[in-house]
């Protein structure tokens, strides 16, 4: 047996996680000084909505070992819900099209209650296979009869504008209840399917998954306009152009001595960035207390034993679906905040790298299993991922600073910068692996 | 000395020692068996001896050769045949390329010590574009054997091989397995059926709790009352 | 009688010519990771943008090649900048292995740990390739353009409907079956392939045997490298290149190997071509061929499309999800190489 070896006092976890995020307060302030409040606030919101993506993902991997390979389908369904919770309803579209699509709607829900029935009490397995099958066929042909033209009909009216059913017209803010929920009842779904697959087949198919998701997102354009883009999305938050003009914030700024325009972004970031600190606690203190119960120690009994938990009776399957669907909740609420923050949905931009992978840098780094490493690797890894451009540009640039300017190789290299942070990316997450396995706040373990 | 003098072993895995001063000896051309109830470390004391558990004492020598510090990969090399429990045949492959497996390491004669393995195991050869996986048990443990032979090695261990066969197909691989002596190979095996091995043995090991307990001929060991009482049930 | 070969004609113009040559393509991905999978264990998520380097080597080559005025027309300048794009892929695979997956592979860390870490090169990978060539959209093929023309065949045939086969497909579907024939002959008839084989069944056994595992994985990685940038480098020929586009390819690659069961290399084929051409089936609109086949009265209104093109992925995926749960193991039983 070895002994462990012994550590200098900085690095007890007491000490060592509380200065990690003075470290990392530091860093956002230094980008304030040296580049601008704005840039900062920016990279700070964005860092608050990673690190409760990297929670829901933390959730599931790094408490129950789930090796989900899908977080962009939920974070593009919690964005989802950014606009069919705060866009205006388009009431053409609805009376144009809403009626085909509520049969439509029906005869799936009918073709799905049939299937149910049929697996639940058709015993020959035979004749259960090809009554699904069969079921499944007609159900999609019925379904499309009356789909295909009632999203024509949608689809023509406004196109410029509308061309889809908008949403419901109600304060942007419940849609991160609601995207959470979208996210989870999708979890839901796709746990029936793929929980129980071996681990790489279950990374595989919710990679899938998340793809079909975007998919649909893309290009059913009569719910989310698709590629199209849905702009202008409501705020939770005031304007700049009105707090410009209100004497109040004029009279702030003037007493702070500072620019209204510049001042009015910034009050603004602030907003958002007090709205997302309020959600992140209120998770961080959620995922705490789950993580420490009962609940959660079984969780982590099942991840670091799955054989011998299920010998001891635990439902493994059953607490898989739990954590997946929760972390997809988590997961789609920090989507729907994005999409607030942005104010416009834009399908395209959801890209597995981004919303999938970088995700999983962040609780690798982090530390996955512990709350805190995932919400440390999630502001670690976004603030690297949008300096790293800058960082890229800079070195290029100084490594090129002897050549003449209008050489091929440097005007290449000084393009291609931007990609540096794709090499520093994948870079941090091997050394990560490598010579810190369990992250920069590693789980804590033996309680 | 013997060809094969594993003396004094003492080792197990991770901390705790499973054989303590177990001494297992092998000559060519004889048949040794260990024998001993659940638990007793046969298989371990038989690891041993391939080197599969480091030993923290004792030695292992074959032919004088002191090989304790070998990998199990270079006891192959030295001239040392083993044949696992289970998992010992290449389930997708031939049998044909089973054997070929087994000579991996001999650039020529391989022809040869296959048509010596045919002539041992004929089914074999009928078989021979089979995949092993579609074997019946004893036809794997025939793979599994000639499979170990195709190095020509000089001394066959092997680790239970009547584990969940017919007793119409052990006394068929015991009679192999005299064969195979009969070609001068020191042969070394571990076995549950003890009172069965025990009338093939030239030499006997009753292990009890990782140490010898009785050694002898594998008669004598029979003709034992002590032994008859305490491990061949009466 | 003419209207059914007419319907004939077009489908195999629109569903089947393109089926099989994208199907060679995937079978040749698909392989590569059913290869790595067989022998290392775990899903290999750096292959898609293996074949994006390996292809990017081979686009780098030719141009080098074009601007010298070295070809060999009418086959495309890519062809003899291949073994340039294979050397490429190789160097990379065997130096990620020895960066970064072999630590973990002699710690025997469980294959999540060496599958996560392949996020991690796929990552570095990208960067790479986009640093060196940049995302655009690029032509990789140069020379003729079709070995059948559509309006040769009508004028020959007499029919309404053309086929057209391109010489890219053409030459997909030769190099494949040379790949793919020069593979199988070297895992069942060469001693480091039926040591490759023997790994992958059993690898203690293997060992036993004097099988030296750093030989077998440096073969996996080797032929796992030719495949991505063979498959990377005909994709290219007979699409375009552009880096983002291999990367998801994965999807249809994974589940072809896990279709034909993963391990298992005809199994990786047969699923390559059942993407492929479930792919291209699905998603063709039936409309022209059934007006050939029912009489005029019953012509259907709809295009008679299954699904739109976009969802070319989604019926990978599907197809994937029934597989696993109706029979996890894949057409053939995969785990190991056999």
């Amino acid at each position: 047996m070895r002994t462990k070896l012994s550590r200098p006092v900085l690095w007890t976890p007491r000490l060592r996680t509380p200065l990690l995020f003075v470290g990392m307060a530091a860093l956002l302030i230094a980008v304030g000084v040296g580049q601008s409040w704005v840039v900062s606030l920016s990279i700070l919101n964005l860092c608050l909505i990673s690190a409760i993506m990297a929670l829901g993902l933390n959730m599931q991997w790094g408490y129950a070992g789930l090796l989900n390979v899908g977080v962009m389908g939920f974070a593009a369904l919690g964005g989802l819900a950014g606009v069919l919770i705060s866009q205006s309803p388009v009431a053409d579209a609805w009376s144009a099209g809403g009626a085909g699509l509520g049969i439509a709607l029906a005869v799936v829900v009918a073709a799905a209650l049939l299937i149910v029935l049929l697996r639940r009490f058709v015993r020959r397995k035979p004749l259960r296979t090809a009554g699904t099958a069969v079921v499944l066929v007609a159900g999609f042909f019925i379904a499309r009869i009356f789909f295909d033209p009632a999203v024509d009909e949608i689809e023509r009216i406004d196109s410029a504008t509308t061309g889809y059913l908008g949403g419901a017209g109600l304060p942007i803010i419940l849609s991160w209840i609601v995207g959470g929920l979208l996210a989870a009842g999708a979890a839901w779904l796709i746990g029936k399917v793929a929980l129980g697959l071996r681990s790489d087949y279950f990374a595989i198919a919710t990679l899938g998954i998340a793809e079909i998701v975007i998919t649909v997102i893309k290009n059913e354009d009569w719910l989310s306009r698709g590629v199209k883009n849905v702009t202008g999305l409501d705020r939770p938050v005031p304007y700049e152009i009105d707090l410009q003009q209100s004497s109040w914030f004029l009279d702030l700024v003037h007493w702070l001595g500072a620019d209204p325009i510049t001042g009015s972004s910034i009050f603004v970031k602030l907003c958002y960035a007090v709205l997302f600190a309020l959600v992140l606690i209120a998770i961080v203190w959620l995922a705490e207390r789950a993580l420490n119960s009962p609940w959660g120690r079984m969780m982590r009994a099942i991840r670091d034993n799955e054989d011998a938990a299920a010998a001891m009776g635990k439902d493994v399957t059953r607490r898989h679906m739990q954590i997946f669907v929760l972390g997809a909740a988590v997961t789609g609420i920090a989507g729907a905040m994005l999409t607030t923050l942005d104010g416009q949905f834009t399908p395209g931009s959801y890209q597995p790298l981004r919303f999938t992978f970088l995700v999983w840098v962040m609780v690798i780094v982090g530390g996955s299993g512990n709350n805190w490493g995932a919400v440390f690797g999630g502001f670690l890894v976004w603030f690297v991922w949008v300096e790293a451009e800058p960082a890229g540009f800079w070195l290029m640039d100084a490594i090129t600073a002897g050549l003449p300017e209008d050489k091929p190789l440097r005007a290449h290299l000084l393009d291609s910068a931007a990609y540096m942070r794709l090499i520093v990316m994948g870079l941090i997450l091997l050394l990560v692996m490598r010579f810190s396995p369990r992250g920069i706040i590693p789980e804590r373990r033996g309680r | 000395m013997s060809f094969l003098a594993g003396e004094g072993m003492t080792g197990g895995y991770g901390g705790a020692d499973i054989i303590r001063d177990c001494t297992i000896e092998a000559e060519q051309g004889e048949v040794a068996v260990i024998v001993g109830p659940n638990g007793a470390g046969k298989s371990t004391a038989m690891k041993a001896v391939f080197g599969m558990i480091v030993l923290r004492e004792g030695a292992v020598r074959l032919d004088g050769e002191d090989i304790t510090r070998l990998s199990p990969q270079e006891r192959v090399r030295k001239g040392m045949g083993f044949v696992p429990q289970e998992r010992n045949v290449f389930t997708t492959m031939t049998v044909q390329e089973n054997l070929e497996m087994g000579a991996y390491i001999r650039s020529e004669g391989v022809a040869d010590t296959m048509a010596r393995v045919f002539d041992l195991f004929p089914i074999l050869k009928e078989r021979r574009r089979q995949p092993a996986g579609e074997l019946s048990g004893g036809q794997r443990q025939q793979v599994a054997i000639g499979r170990a032979l195709m190095t020509e090695p000089r001394l066959l261990m092997l680790d239970e091989p009547t584990a969940g066969v017919s007793p119409v197909v052990m006394d068929d691989l015991f009679d192999r397995i005299l064969e195979i002596r009969a070609t001068g190979i020191a042969i070394l095996m571990v076995e549950q059926n003890a009172a069965q091995a025990l009338t093939i043995a030239d030499r006997g090991y009753v292990l009890v709790t990782g140490q010898n307990r009785h050694t002898d001929t594998g008669e004598a060991l029979l003709a034992d009352p002590e032994v008859r009482r305490s491990f061949l049930g009466g | 009688m003419t209207d059914v070969a007419n319907a004939i004609v077009l489908l195999l113009n629109f569903v089947i010519v393109p089926g099989v040559a994208y199907g060679s393509q995937l079978a040749l991905g698909a392989l590569g990771v059913t290869l790595i999978f067989g022998i290392l264990r775990f899903a290999n998520f750096a292959h898609g943008d293996v074949m994006a380097f390996g292809t990017m080597v081979v686009l780098l080559t030719t141009w080098w090649f074009q601007g010298m005025g070295v070809g060999i027309a009418p086959l495309p300048t890519a062809l003899i900048a291949l073994p340039f794009g294979i050397v490429g892929a190789a160097a990379f695979n065997l130096a990620a292995d020895r960066v970064v997956f072999r630590f973990y592979r002699r710690r025997k860390s469980p294959p999540v740990i060496l599958l996560i870490a392949s996020v991690g090169v796929m990552f570095a990978l990208q960067g790479i390739v986009r640093f060196i060539i940049g995302p655009d959209d690029r032509r990789l093929a140069d020379g003729a353009r079709f070995i059948i023309k559509a309006s040769e065949f009508k004028a020959a045939t007499g029919l309404k409907e053309g086929l057209a086969i391109k010489l890219s497909q053409g030459l997909t579907l030769a190099v494949a079956a040379i790949a793919v024939a020069a593979l199988f002959w070297f895992l069942h008839r060469t001693r480091a392939g039926k040591a490759m084989r023997a790994y992958s069944d059993n690898e203690d056994l293997a060992l036993l045997s004097g099988v030296s595992p750093d030989r077998v994985v440096f073969y996996a990685w080797l032929i796992a490298a030719t495949l991505a940038a063979v498959a990377g480098t005909m994709y290219g020929i007979d699409k375009s290149y552009k880096p983002f586009t291999y990367f998801q390819l994965l999807l249809p690659i994974f589940a072809s190997a896990i279709l034909g069961g993963i391990g298992h290399p005809i199994g990786a084929v047969a699923g390559g071509f059942i993407v492929a051409l479930s792919e291209t089936a699905v998603t063709y609109a039936y409309k022209k061929f059934l007006r050939y086949l029912v009489p005029e009265s019953w012509e259907p209104s709809g295009l008679m499309q299954l699904l739109s093109t976009d969802y070319k992925l989604a019926i990978s995926f599907v197809i994937l999800v029934v597989v696993l749960l109706v029979r996890p193991t894949g057409i053939f039983r995969g785990r190991v190489l056999s």
